[in-house]
């Protein structure tokens, strides 16, 4: 049963006239204790989706469904919907207040909810989080802590307020590699114990592989590959999957893809993937019949199923 | 061409002194390219900085940096001067940050080449536009300036910058760090490419060590500022000695390696604080496999095989870890 589902969402942004489609209409859904890690480039547009499902931005069309609901824009549903959806940030140090304790830092949330019971909510966060015994931290400030701790009082700020599901962006990109094993463990076990989802938002294939039970692989704004991680990471079925995978350390044959990830002020017809695809570029799709399409068919946008699916002209001939 | 015997680098401060770097031996044959890995915190970076004197004054240096044969430590400052960009150049963690944003992107390329004599202004902006474009970019943005650029694309201009004097040794601290994964194979490709043409020698710094196994011939893994381990890439990523470059190698999975699937693998503890390095192995309040004799033990780099050395209790008494055997499977294979 889907917990959190973004329908058709398109969100876009206007800035010196000129039109961004950011997210360009994408089907997402998480489940109760799913974990899915929503994989691509900078600028592919993850980030804003991920906003998107926090009610952070609002979509210009479609919408954001939570436990079936469609979500409501009023300040008193947001701030519901924000306890039971938590974002947790990528770099530890800047989303702490130097100057704030341990304690302050996770006790921050449930005031801010007016919860009852702040010690024990906060001691109970912690060691959830790993922290423990969670008193020995209560005052320490964040630079008294590693890295690695500093992500768990992040994990633990969010768990204070006993979310059903995390976004989590690149929970792991700014730690150390010894560390990373560790808080990936923690999510894993958050869930296991606590039935917790997440959404991971990452470029790294290797954590989606780690954690995570299924991927959406986004590209200009599109969902252009899903499915269970084993079969999508495994067996590609869209050639932008197949390229990210091919220039992974060790893999057999490179597909290092030319140019820049694309601008979302200038999305291109067709297959938007189509300008760098390798497939098309080497003849294939030519062979199959499908060059045409490649440039100008329009796609269908994937609908929000658990099967492996994929985006493409060429795979689907 | 560049060696290093027993150098040890110690930040002096008012709380205390800090040592870095604690005694490191090292060596680089011309053409070769060295991965030296390692978290944050390890003393990699410091030892870098050390080969070109760029270290700030409170950090004490000791030791012999031999670059052709010459000490580093004792050449008077126009001589560094020569040596820094035409002997050997530096790409820094987060360059990108270092262009001037108000200088054309050619002048800053050409600006190594006019202050060491090597070229007349005229011949330094054609080596800027060819050096663009042996980098990938067009050499028409010579002309323009940092921000018109992406992140990848200011990446490459400072490689091209490190390359302008044709230097023998290139030093390339995570170079790819904050950029994306296909960006990256660009870079890592565009250096590979130019260290291989010109058997210009290549150090490369990162904590990925199966990126490191990728781009170079020798890896050496550093743990609280030592090297722990040392010896062939494929044999230290594939079949570390150390249980420490094990838990490297295992931190950044193989996508389709069932062994890695819903388990991902760390290590439990941090890193050690810099000011306060454990006594006898650095490692042993974090090894999984460590003996009582760990905590007092001296170790130092005993032979692990061919030319490779592990700083491990477990190497020298030639008894295999309980994990010596290869937990990394298939073996990366060399960008050719």
């Amino acid at each position: 049963m889907s917990l959190l589902e973004a329908r058709d969402v398109h969100v876009e942004f206007t800035a010196r006239g000129r039109r961004t489609r950011a997210v360009d209409g994408v089907n997402l859904s998480i489940g109760e204790g799913e974990i899915v890690a929503l994989v691509g480039e900078s600028g592919c547009g993850k980030t804003t989706l991920a906003r998107t499902l926090l009610g952070l931005e609002r979509p210009g069309a479609g919408s954001v469904r939570y436990g079936g609901a469609p979500l409501a824009y009023t300040s008193r549903a947001l701030r519901a919907h924000r306890r039971e959806v938590q974002l947790v940030l990528q770099d530890p140090t800047g989303s702490l207040n130097p100057r704030h304790t341990v304690y302050e830092a996770v006790a921050e949330g449930p005031r801010i909810h007016r919860l009852p019971g702040e010690r024990d909510r906060v001691a109970g966060a912690l060691s959830r989080a790993g922290l423990r015994p969670p008193e020995r931290f209560f005052e320490r400030l964040p630079h008294e802590l590693s890295g690695g701790q500093r992500q768990r009082v992040v994990i633990a700020g969010a768990l204070a307020l006993e979310p059903r599901l995390l976004i989590a962006d690149e929970p792991v990109a700014s730690l150390d590699a010894s560390v990373r094993g560790e808080i990936l463990t923690l999510l894993l076990r958050l869930r296991e114990e606590l039935g917790l989802s997440a959404l991971v938002v990452t470029h790294d294939l290797g954590l989606a592989w780690n954690i995570a039970d299924r991927v959406a692989v986004m590209y200009l704004g599109r969902i252009v590959e899903t499915g269970p991680v084993e079969q999508v990471l495994t067996a590609p079925a869209h050639p932008y999957t197949q390229a990210l995978l091919s220039v992974l350390p060790g893999s057999p044959s490179r597909v290092v893809l030319s140019g820049e990830p694309p601008d979302a002020t200038r999305v291109p017809g067709g297959c938007r993937f189509h300008p760098r695809c390798q497939v098309l570029a080497g003849g294939a799709a030519a062979q199959a019949g499908v060059e045409a399409s490649c440039r100008s068919g329009p796609l269908a946008v994937l609908p929000a199923t658990a099967a492996h699916q994929a985006a493409c002209h060429y795979t689907a001939r | 061409m560049l060696e290093l015997r027993d150098v040890a680098v110690t930040y002096r401060s008012a709380s205390g002194d800090v040592p870095a770097v604690r005694g490191v031996s090292l060596g680089l044959a011309q053409g070769e390219a060295l991965g030296l890995a390692g978290e944050s915190g390890s003393g990699k970076s410091t030892l870098a900085m050390a080969l070109l004197r760029l270290l700030p004054r409170e950090a004490e240096v000791s030791g012999r940096i031999l670059l052709d044969g010459e000490d580093v430590r004792e050449m008077n400052w126009g001589r560094l001067r020569a040596v820094r960009w035409a002997s050997a150049s530096i790409v820094f963690q987060g360059a990108q940050h270092a262009l001037n944003p108000v200088r054309r992107i050619g002048d800053q390329i050409a600006e190594p080449l006019l202050v060491h004599g090597m070229a007349t202004p005229a011949q330094a902006r054609r080596k800027a536009a060819e050096l663009l474009e042996r980098v990938g970019l067009p050499a028409w943005r010579a002309r323009g300036y940092s921000h018109e650029l992406s992140g990848g694309q200011r990446q490459r201009v400072m490689i091209a910058m490190a390359l302008a004097c044709s230097p023998r040794l290139i030093i390339a601290d995570e170079p790819t760090t904050a950029l994306d994964v296909m960006i990256q194979a660009q870079v890592l490709d565009l250096v590979r490419s130019l260290i291989v043409e010109d058997a210009t020698s290549l150090i490369m710094i990162s904590h990925d060590l199966s990126v490191l196994a990728a781009m170079c011939d020798r890896l050496a893994v550093m743990y609280a500022g030592r090297v722990v381990e040392a010896g062939p890439s494929r044999e230290v990523f594939a079949a570390a000695r150390h249980p420490y470059s094990r838990a490297l190698a295992a931190a950044f999975p193989t996508v389709g390696d069932p062994e890695s699937r819903l388990r991902p693998r760390g290590l439990g503890g941090d890193p050690p604080d810099p000011a306060h390095p454990p006594t006898g192995c650095s490692f042993h309040p974090r090894c999984p496999v460590a003996v009582p004799a760990c905590a007092g033990a001296d170790v130092e780099l005993w032979p692990a095989g061919d030319r490779h050395t592990a700083a491990c209790v477990h190497v020298r008494t030639g008894q295999a870890g309980p994990e010596t055997a290869a937990v990394h499977d298939p073996l990366p294979e060399a960008t050719p």
